[in-house]
């Protein structure tokens, strides 16, 4: 079979999903791969869904996405052994439609994608992995699959095969993963009634509400945890850096289960029914980490990409932008006749550069590193914080400013003046 | 903390359509894993419990409850001993919600 088509794109994720959904909706013929049974039965999310991407892309997806429940409220918590102190924004706007986040179920929701992408005109073959990249010289000129026989070519192939993009690192594109720029995360999903869910968190109709963890349950990794509120079911995860959990004795199932018993969040799961167990990594590497994005015939959009901004726990959105500027990129050329050569195809990159997607993951280009030297931030000052304030909060007949010496006292012990003050100012710098 | 969790009842809430004899990762030489890896992380960090550690200091791959999540072939970059590909299109762990 020696079909040939404008654009092929491998995988049927959000990234890959926005571009052959530009490309298809732009007239060009589009084939998409996808190694799972069906669009989504390989994916793994928390799941937050920023709407803003995917809005400039199906205005009206609200009318019919399958959407679990808006977000009104965000908690941040700092986690001890048995505490936690927390924070929460709770905003009125946020509860007013059209909203700006929701929580989702990836199985879903990649799947109605993925109708949307093949009404607008793509074809998609599921159940089919894609094995190697065919060449011309430097050149990419199609795909090789593992059940359709022959090759399958195209003018342009798109990347968008995730996180272990095994494809673009055979062919030499970028290199093998360090455990140092990638976060293995392991997540369940606990069942139990509407109202239960709704009791628990506060809220009523389709609102919710997502907790976002520090401290010490990672036990010193850097890494953080989640709680997510869906319809009437929970989602709960904790995501590690490999390069430390290479250096641990604990399983990464046992880190969950320890989360879990937590005391401030063993209530909260109580009675559901744990329905499945999941895991995937995350492109946390950030700006420093991207590798390069286009060449001869070959784009790469996504977590292929490192497009995840670990600091805000966005990647689906930046996923759905580099689909659409790579789709728009071919687009472009393609009405120009031009060909996708290294040189035309660096338009993408431009895009990107303009965009919040670069934008963004400069300004934190340096995080990463400062979490890597510093796991102070990830033990002593979580247990440091819960100390303080349980200190400041009981009520045992000594004067609060007698505590909040022996609080500063505890604090330079645990730490020197220097170092927090050194601290306070990495962390400063990272995030300006 | 009495939370000691087996990974297989985990496991098995999950849906998978097993290629069976066509395991998709495999070490490359065991007896590298058993004289040259000092820690073998593969045992501890795999969430889904595929690498066992013998007694006999040997590391035993069973890929039946793989989630495809790429962890063991990225840690073992010291020593570069795991031969990791997909599964063939439509075999492997199946999300039902991811
Ligand atoms: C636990 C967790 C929590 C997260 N939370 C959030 C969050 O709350 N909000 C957010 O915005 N982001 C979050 N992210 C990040 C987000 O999930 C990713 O950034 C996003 O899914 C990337 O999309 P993608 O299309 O690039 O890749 P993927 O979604 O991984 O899709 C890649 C697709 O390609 C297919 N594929 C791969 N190789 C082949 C091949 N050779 N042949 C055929 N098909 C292939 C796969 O089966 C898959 O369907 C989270 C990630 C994780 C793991
Ligand atoms: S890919 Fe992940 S789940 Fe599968 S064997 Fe490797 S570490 Fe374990």
């Amino acid at each position: 079979m020696a079909e040939k088509f404008d654009a092929i794109v491998v995988g049927a994720g959000p990234s890959g999903n926005a571009a052959a959904y530009t490309m298809a909706k732009a007239g060009l013929k589009v084939l998409q791969l996808e190694r799972g049974e069906y669009p989504g039965s390989k994916n793994v999310q928390g799941a937050i869904l920023y709407s803003d991407a995917l809005e400039k892309i199906i205005p009206d997806f609200r009318d019919d996405a399958p959407l679990e429940r808006h977000i009104i409220e965000q908690r941040m918590w700092v986690l001890d052994d048995e505490s936690y102190v927390g924070s929460n924004y709770r905003s009125d706007d946020f509860n007013k439609p059209p909203y700006n986040r929701y929580t989702i179920i990836r199985a879903q929701f990649d799947k109605w994608f993925s109708e949307k992408v093949q009404e607008a005109g793509a074809m998609l073959i599921c159940e089919t992995t894609v094995s190697d990249l065919l060449m011309d010289g430097k050149r990419v000129i199609g795909v090789q699959t593992d059940r359709l026989g022959g090759s399958i070519y195209a003018d342009i192939v798109i990347l968008a095969d995730g996180v272990n993009s095994l494809l673009a690192t055979k062919a030499g594109f970028h290199p093998e993963l360090e455990p140092k720029n990638v976060a293995l995360a392991v997540k369940e999903i606990h069942f139990m009634p509407q109202e239960t869910v709704e009791a628990r968190f506060n809220v009523n109709g389709d609102a919710g509400v997502v907790i976002e963890m520090a401290g010490k349950i990672t036990k010193g990794m850097m890494g953080t945890g989640f709680l997510y509120t869906n319809k009437e079911s929970l989602t709960i995860g904790v995501g590690c850096m490999l390069s430390d959990l290479k250096q641990q004795k604990i399983t990464p199932y046992q880190l969950l289960e320890e989360m879990k018993a937590h005391p401030s969040i063993a209530p909260i799961l109580e009675g559901g029914e744990m329905k499945e167990y999941t895991a995937h990594l995350i492109p946390e590497g950030g700006y420093k980490a991207i590798p390069e994005l286009c060449g001869d015939g070959w784009m790469i959009v996504g977590d292929s990409g490192m497009f995840v901004n670990a600091m805000h726990r966005e990647g689906s959105n930046l996923a759905m932008t580099t689909g659409c500027f790579a789709a728009e990129t071919v687009i472009e050329l393609a009405a120009e006749q031009k060909p996708f050569t290294a040189k035309n195809l660096a338009r993408y990159r431009e895009k990107l550069n303009e965009s919040f997607v670069i934008k963004d993951l400069k300004k934190y280009k340096n995080m990463p590193d400062v979490f890597h030297a510093n796991p102070q931030f990830f033990t002593t000052y979580p247990e440091m914080l819960n100390q303080a304030a349980h200190k400041m909060l009981r009520v045992d007949g000594i004067d609060k400013k007698t505590k909040e010496k022996q609080i500063m006292a505890n604090f330079k012990q645990r730490r020197s003046l220097f170092g927090l003050m050194g601290d306070a100012y990495k962390l400063w710098r990272a995030f300006e | 903390m009495s939370t000691n969790v087996k990974v297989e009842e985990k496991l098995f809430q999950n849906r998978y359509r097993v290629d069976a004899g066509r395991p998709h990762i495999q070490i490359k030489d065991e007896e590298l894993c058993a004289s040259e890896c000092e820690t073998q992380q593969c045992t501890v960090c795999c969430p889904a419990g595929c690498y066992t550690l013998e007694g006999n200091g040997r590391v035993v791959l069973i890929t039946d409850g793989c989630l495809e999540c790429g962890t063991c072939r990225i840690i073992c970059n010291d020593h570069r001993n795991v031969a990791w590909e997909y599964p063939r299109g439509g075999y492997g762990v199946l999300f039902k919600f991811g």
